[in-house]
């Protein structure tokens, strides 16, 4: 069957698409061995960047979204990213306990993200950018390591590899900027 | 590139945690019933070898009868209606099928070009499977007299394609002395275990 189109999020999503704790899917049950210094000690970590476009200006409307295994490395996923009040029906989110490895975050009006996890096992968070701008959403993936490595990493020239690494400013706080065109574009994947 | 591994082709879960049943009904938001002319969307959301999607998360959001976003970026001098908010949300039964009551939307200036109205239309947001079925797009109206000259739908620019964007009006799917019916089926692209570098 043939695949209905993509079209623009266009500028208006924002009453219907981010919620409350979008950008915090750290969980309260997270094993996962002793990556990362025990995942910083269970606090998890934090990745955040601007978004910006192919002039050099941040992008204030975009919306990311992010999957990523657990530290163990497990793709499963949880539902509950959207757990709801039975009473108001407002978003309460995530219940801490099960790690649902899926996050939604609008960008600021300086075009900045942030988000709070924890280390995924596998080394990278996939990451899906929407923006009024895009008739279909962009694929990356921030890579929590300063040598990205696996089939996707290995197939890029060195400097493309190493864009795609975040850069850890502190201990657990991790820098990714994304360029949706020009000099700098950030390394995008397609599927199809 | 060949990656059978990536997380891509695995993807967020959804259930029953994280809709509520009123989600699905756009119109019992609110203490009255907001304006317009009630209607009935549904569909099924299939991959596309056309087996369903199950129990995935669909969200819509849409602009009031009068054409105006719930949102302080639009500046559109049609009025806000205290009865609509225009964000709706469900799951997937187990055949695919989405299902939401709401009002059709109007159509909107949107300064593009002179004179440029964007065709009614609601915004959809589905997922799949996998990460990489993710699909946002946009949902028209059939004979809708704005549809040639809206530059967004015109983006997808094989004719047929764009058909796939059109609803059909069903009338079976019309509730008696209640809404009347529109159809459209969702089919998601991929997910392919290969990937390419975009645009290189
Ligand atoms: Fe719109």
């Amino acid at each position: 069957m043939k695949p209905t189109p993509s079209q623009t999020i266009g500028p208006f999503y924002g009453y219907a698409l981010p919620f409350a704790g979008g950008g915090d899917i750290r969980g309260g049950d997270i094993r996962g061995g002793d990556i990362r210094g025990g995942d910083i000690a269970r606090g998890g970590i934090t990745v955040h960047g601007h978004v910006y476009d192919g002039a050099g200006a941040p992008v204030s409307d975009a919306l990311l979204e992010f999957w990523q295994a657990d530290p163990s490395g497990g793709l499963r996923g949880a539902p509950g990213t959207l757990r709801r009040d039975p009473v108001t029906g407002a978003i309460i989110g995530r219940d801490g306990v099960a790690f649902t490895g899926f996050g939604r975050t609008p960008t600021d009006a300086d075009g900045h993200w942030t988000l709070r996890t924890h280390t995924p096992g596998n080394g990278y968070i996939s990451v899906c950018l929407f923006a009024r701008g895009l008739l279909h959403h962009l694929y990356t993936r921030v890579y929590l390591g300063a040598e990205p490595s696996g089939p996707l990493a290995d197939a890029l020239t060195p400097e493309r590899r190493r864009a795609l690494a975040a850069v850890e400013e502190r201990e657990g706080v991790y820098r990714f900027d994304i360029h949706m065109q020009g000099e700098k574009e950030t390394v995008f994947l397609d599927f199809a | 590139m060949e990656d059978p591994d990536a997380a891509e082709l695995t993807g967020p879960v959804f259930g029953v945690t994280d809709v509520s049943p009123l989600d699905a009904d756009l119109t019992r938001r609110h203490l009255a019933e907001p304006l317009g002319e009630r209607i009935t969307v549904e569909g099924r959301v299939l991959d596309r070898d056309g087996r369903p999607v199950r129990g995935q998360l669909v969200e819509v959001w849409q602009a009031n009868a009068a054409g105006r976003y719930r949102h302080q970026g639009d500046g559109h001098p049609a009025p806000l209606d205290p009865n609509f908010t225009g964000a709706g949300r469900c799951l997937t039964d187990d055949e695919g099928y989405y299902r939401f009551t709401t009002i059709k939307p109007g159509a909107y200036p949107w300064r593009n070009h002179v004179n440029a109205w964007r065709p009614a239309h609601i915004h959809f947001s589905v997922f799949g499977r996998a990460f990489a079925q993710r699909l946002v797009t946009q949902m028209y109206f059939p004979n809708d007299p704005l549809l040639p000259y809206d530059p967004v739908l015109n983006s997808v620019t094989d004719e047929r394609a764009r058909a796939r964007l059109v609803a059909a009006y069903d009338h079976d799917l019309s509730v008696p002395e209640w809404s009347l019916g529109y159809r459209w089926d969702i089919t998601l692209d991929g997910p392919a275990a290969t990937w390419t570098e975009h645009g290189r």
